[in-house]
């Protein structure tokens, strides 16, 4: 089997796989990292969404050979040590979630949309960008106002770790 | 999936001289659409050459009147290129309306035209805009490149390596996409070029792409939506599924291409 | 009410596992040296199963064992089942045919269980299925209700392929309301199949401990008592002590985690047989195939209206789809949780509903979201407002003719409406939606090209599925209460064990709330467990928006009993009788002193137990409660859907909703309306995008996401959300349930709104493009004539 090395959250992980092997399985069955969820096998629900190199991807649909030498952040690695991230503290204050089984990918998807549309999102703007991700539990209203809300509070935080 | 063996090719050379050495390997580009086709055990290749790691496949360029983009550049550099929005704005609009942001980050210009869905966009704007498709091999038309249902003129051996759009005056591209899987249900590219003006429709055609000559020829004469005022096109021709009939189809290119050319 | 305590709209307690990927779903579960189960399916609707050659299969690479259903014939597994007992007109039982976990002889629907294998990777597994050889006769297929009675027979026991034909309230008074009516108004309607689709595909673990001989199930259930139970008691894998089910975090159900599947059986089944754990995890193709669909009515109605526009009564007939099988609680869905809620927020002095469920060979068919409500509602709520239009009155001003005004109010289909201020929303809804404003509104929409309308859904719901005894006698087969455990630790922290079950709820925080509130204590210092039979005592689970209503008012009757035991404790601590003992704000304290004592003392002096005689008074502070409501609980409220309609394209865009309920008293608004929320949504993609389509040969066309349309963000609009409140009298806490009510009111609020844009009738669900763009022609030339 072939091996495979990249930085998940920080860490340098290497693995012998087969080479059907999705990243979002590696994630989840050899790193044993399962905040990163499959809801579909089409590419359209959005709760595998992870970022590959600083760019929102849906971890069901990219091998993990694919990755080799990548750098790759979860939903886990999203947090400063126990500081939550302000769009993770921003879904929480607005209730951007009931099941909580989208919210790794949305999370996930939202920061990746700061990164390229910058602190102040219309809604138009928020629901258009949400086209990838399904959620079947908030009717998107809380979610909506979350990342809106943890858009702007990512302002303030260092440049370094907005990046991310 | 099936088993099967993956090669991470690393030039466009050793991608060519690894598929001469298992003639039943596909490439492997962004894998938005062949990684879920595999996923469902659609499609079994016994080994994927990987060509994500092969950076000379990757960039924009303008060289002179020409758009150059190379196979593996994804959409979402596409969408956000400023060579792109400044040499066709329109082209970098279509790019962003592929799929959705997460699978603009993987998927490719070269990946989506060598796949031919008959729902994709590139395909559209590549005929339109009068695209030639470049390969390892030989430089192609685009009309002469698609030729049907996921299908090309792509022989053995034989590799997308760039996509080259001539510039136009004005290009438009209007997509109405299916309400579940958001594929293009139609999509109608308009491009004027002097005193020449392409329609190309996607999403509709029971042959996949194809180019609406009536509608040029209108266009020609009066590039004004009014133009296209009366005309209809043959639901015969075109393709019907649960979520639109061929009826509805034809009816939607009519309206997109109106949109479009008011729009250009 | 305190920052933390009834009424506070605080974050969740749960939310932190969740935004941080720390959540434990059932995926996430890995036992040591589990097996992975992969399900060979039907590729036909309806065929014989002549031969099944598991040979190859058996010996390929990884493969630990493939079953058929004569393996499980050989343990005698039995069957799942209907656990809701519905009676034909003709007092005849329904027909319930044979559901094995892995068909017998026989396939009814595509997806159907085949055989199993099981083998030490999900990838051996399924490439050994491609290895396993069925000779299939296939038989024609029964796909449309239409032709269900006249096609090919499904089950042996049911003729014509009808599961029962069933009726309730009085035909003759209600054919005399037709007789005499002034009016009357006709409608012929489809209610769309719909699949659920929570995010979280099912799941399950099962795992046999050898050293005790009992069973585990890890399973994505809404329900797990009422899982150990079937499973238990009528599928016989185990006695109930010797089983233990655990549903960790779920995520999301919609009614579609209520029931008791093959996939589950078989895995918790195989565990024993091969000594190892057995994992299974659903894809969404297969979710699509095998989860429980929901609705699928064909319907006819009819309303009789007076010369004053008063409703006099209403008659309705429908055919229901329930599939290839009985699901869970499927008999019930269009039966009892549905005609009894067709009077609406209406005052209809006579009222007849006439049901066959049919078997098909499609997928079975039981709750979802609403589960009847939403079909009741749809029928009335259309068909008010197309008799309002018919007599050229007010849509709004027709229902406030017609809407109960006292209470409590029998319908003539056996529910008694508690309270309720109809009005009061319906004003209320008016006036956030700003009704006066609508039509300058349209007039610009009309201006750029576009149709713009505006409909009203007056929704009533009834909620809890409960008291035990009143659906015992209409044909459940479980009592319907709840029940709960309050566990206060001696350093006064509380854990509350509950029957109900958190799959997005967030119970962990509204029933912390509650506790906090009535103990005085921290929130923190609550803890909330559910989801195993091994923890919690006993439970009944969450559907039928019970978990406010039935699920809390259990606890709060723990919560009692606690009170009381806690003041026999504080009296012996500060020497007091009982009688003078007061408590509030988490102190007890003696009436007219100063004497008092804090709830953490209290509770570490019922544990030490040194200030009293432990043989007059139990040591500890314990207590739990069952609570069986003395009747459903009825929300009810008012929504108001505006939209804009493309009449080129078909596209309809919903430019602004609002929603006014009445769930009676409201534990965490917050949560309240995220409910509301979720609810709208699922009713528009009913509305507007989600149909489950067979075609003649029974493939299930929509079978991904790249053919069922689920909502997404831009397919909806923020909602306006508002309350009123009438405290429901039949439990405790005045709570009526707020789950189901969104998808319930949401469908014909959309409808009434396209027809109102469109100017005429004649439009199904899922309203597409194409549908709603062909239904426009009509509409264009009106607005070309005007």
């Amino acid at each position: 089997m072939p091996t495979v090395t990249m930085n998940v959250n920080g860490r340098q992980r290497s693995a012998d796989i087969d080479p059907r092997t999705l990243l979002v399985q590696f994630l989840r069955e050899n790193l044993r990292l399962t905040g990163t969820h499959v809801g579909c096998d089409t590419s359209q629900c959005g709760a595998c969404v992870v970022h590959i190199d600083g760019e929102a991807v849906k971890a069901c649909t990219t091998l993990a050979l694919s990755c080799e030498g990548s750098n790759v952040l979860t939903i886990e690695g999203l947090a400063n040590g126990n500081e939550l991230h302000p769009m993770q503290e921003a879904f929480r204050e607005h209730h951007g979630l009931q099941c909580g089984f989208c919210t790794p990918g949305m999370i996930m998807t939202a920061v990746d949309l700061v990164r390229r549309k910058g602190n102040n999102l219309d809604e138009k703007t928020i629901r258009e960008e949400l086209e990838g991700n399904l959620c079947r539990c908030t009717g998107y209203h809380n979610i909506v106002k979350a990342i809106a809300a943890g858009a702007r509070n990512m302002s303030s935080m260092p440049q370094s770790k907005a990046a991310e | 999936m099936y088993a099967f063996t993956h090669h991470l090719a690393s030039s466009v050379d050793d991608a060519v001289k690894t598929l001469g050495a298992n003639g039943d390997a596909k490439f492997l580009a962004g894998g938005q659409t062949l990684l879920p086709t595999m996923k469902q055990r659609l499609a079994a290749p016994p080994h994927l050459i990987d060509l994500g790691k092969v950076k000379e496949l990757r960039g924009i360029e303008v060289q002179g009147d020409k758009l150059v983009i190379k196979a593996m550049t994804r959409h979402y550099d596409v969408a956000t290129s400023d060579a792109v929005k400044s040499f066709q704005p329109g082209l970098a609009e279509l790019a962003g309306l592929i799929g959705d942001p997460a699978v603009r980050h993987r998927g490719t210009i070269g990946g989506s035209i060598a796949n031919n869905d008959p729902a994709a966009d590139y395909p559209a704007a590549c005929l339109a805009l009068g695209a030639t498709i470049v390969t390892n091999k030989r430089r192609l038309e685009a009309e002469k490149f698609f030729t049907g249902l996921f299908s090309t003129a792509l022989e053995d051996n034989e590799i997308v390596t760039s996509v080259e759009f001539p510039k136009a005056d004005k290009f438009k591209y209007m997509k109405f996409r299916n309400p579940a899987s958001r594929y293009a249900m139609v999509g109608v590219a308009v491009a004027k070029k002097g005193g020449e003006v392409r329609v190309a429709v996607t999403g509709a055609g029971s042959d996949g792409v194809f180019r609406w000559t009536a509608a040029e020829e209108k266009l020609t004469q009066n590039f004004d939506k009014r133009a296209l005022e009366g005309l209809s096109i043959d639901p015969g021709t075109l393709n019907g599924d649960i979520h639109g009939s061929r009826e509805y189809r034809a009816h939607l290119i009519g309206v997109m291409a109106k949109r479009a050319v008011a729009a250009a | 009410m305190g920052a933390t305590g009834i009424g506070a709209a605080i974050p969740r307690k749960e939310d932190h596992r969740f935004i941080t990927g720390k959540g434990r779903y059932v995926d996430d579960i890995n036992r040591p040296g589990q097996a992975y189960a992969y399900f060979l399916r039907s590729p036909h609707a309806h065929a014989k199963i002549n031969r099944i050659d598991t040979s190859a299969a058996q010996n390929a690479p990884g493969v630990v064992e493939v079953y058929t259903g004569d393996d499980i014939a050989a343990d005698k597994v039995g069957g799942l089942i209907c656990g809701w007992l519905i009676h034909s007109k003709d007092g005849s039982p329904m027909n319930a045919g044979p559901h094995p976990a892995l068909a017998q002889g026989k396939v009814r629907y595509v997806g159907d269980h085949v055989a199993v294998v099981i083998a030490d990777t999900l990838a051996q597994a399924r490439d050994a299925a491609e290895k396993i050889e069925v000779d299939y006769e296939v038989l024609p297929a029964v796909i449309d209700l239409a032709n269900a009675q006249s096609g090919a027979q499904i089950h042996d026991v049911a003729p014509n392929n009808v599961v029962y034909d069933w009726h309730l309230g009085d035909k003759a008074a209600t054919d005399k309301a037709f007789a005499s009516a002034k009016h009357v108004t006709k409608l012929q309607l489809v209610n769309n199949r719909l699949v659920p689709n929570p995010m979280e595909p099912r799941a399950a673990v099962g795992e046999y401990e050898e050293g005790t001989d009992s069973l585990v199930l890890y399973t994505t259930s809404q329900n797990p008592h009422v899982a150990r139970l079937v499973l238990s008691a009528f599928i016989g894998l185990a006695p109930e002590h010797k089983f233990r089910v655990i549903a960790p975090d779920v995520g999301g159900g919609f009614g579609s985690k209520i029931f008791i599947y093959a996939e589950e059986t078989i895995c918790v089944w195989a565990a024993r047989k091969i000594r190892r754990p057995v994992k299974w995890n659903c894809d969404r193709t297969e979710a699509f195939l095998c989860d429980a669909h929901g609705r699928d009515h064909v319907t006819h109605a009819e309303l009789a209206t007076d010369a004053e526009g008063k409703i006099t009564g209403l008659r309705v007939s429908t055919k229901a789809n329930l599939g290839a099988y009985l699901s869970t609680f499927a008999s019930s869905v269009p039966t009892y949780l549905y005609v009894p809620l067709l009077s609406g927020q209406y005052n209809i002095p006579a009222i007849y509903g006439e049901v066959m469920a049919l078997y098909t060979n499609t997928a079975p068919v039981d709750a979802y979201r609403g589960a009847g409500r939403p079909e009741a509602t749809f029928v009335i709520e259309r068909i008010v407002e197309m008799a309002a239009r018919e007599l050229n009155m007010d849509p709004a001003e027709f229902r406030r003719k017609n809407f109960v005004t006292q209470f409590p109010h029998q319908t003539p289909v056996i529910m008694c409406y508690d309270t309720g201020d109809y009005d009061a929303s319906l004003k209320k809804a008016q006036e956030i939606h700003d009704i006066a404003g609508f039509a300058s509104r349209k007039a610009k929409s009309e201006s750029q090209g576009k149709l713009r309308g505006l409909g009203y859904s007056a929704y009533i719901e009834a909620c809890g599925i409960a008291p035990s005894a009143a659906v015992g006698s209409l044909g459940a087969g479980v009592g319907l209460w709840e029940s709960a455990e309050v566990r206060v630790n001696p350093i006064g922290t509380v854990e509350i064990l509950t029957g109900s079950h958190s799959h997005g709820q967030g119970h962990e925080t509204t029933f912390a709330q509650l506790v906090s509130d009535r103990l005085g204590i921290p929130i923190d210092n609550v803890s909330i467990v559910h989801g195993d039979t091994d923890k919690v005592q006993m439970g009944m689970g969450t559907y039928g928006s019970r978990s406010g209503a039935v699920g809390m008012s259990a606890i709060f009757k723990a919560l009692d009993k606690i009170e009381v035991k806690a003041k026999k404790v504080a009296a012996h601590v500060l020497e007091a009788s009982e009688g003078d003992i007061e408590f509030k704000d988490g102190k007890f304290a003696v009436k007219g002193t100063d004497k008092n004592a804090d709830w953490g003392t209290i509770a570490l002096q019922a544990y030490i137990a040194h200030k009293f005689n432990g043989q007059e008074l139990e040591p500890g502070l314990k207590e739990s409660a069952f609570w069986d409501p003395t009747n459903f609980t009825f929300p009810a409220g008012v929504h108001i859907c505006e939209l804009e309609v493309d009449p080129a394209t078909g596209s309809t865009t919903i430019e602004k909703w609002t929603a006014v309920d009445d769930f009676g008293n409201l534990i965490n608004p917050m949560i309240v309306e995220g409910q509301v929320h979720g609810g709208i949504a699922q009713g528009v993609g009913q509305a507007l995008l989600e149909g489950a389509i067979y075609n003649e040969d029974g493939q299930l066309i929509t079978a991904s996401f790249m053919d069922y349309c689920m909502p997404r963000a831009h397919d909806v609009p923020s909602y306006q959300v508002g309350m009123t409140t009438t405290p429901c009298p039949s439990n405790p806490l005045g709570i009526k349930g707020c789950g189901e009510a969104g998808a319930i009111a949401s469908p014909p609020a959309v409808i009434n709104a396209l027809t109102n844009a469109l100017g005429h009738e004649n439009l199904q669900m899922p309203a597409t493009p194409e549908r709603v763009w062909k239904a426009a022609q009509g509409a264009r030339l009106r607005m070309a004539a005007e």
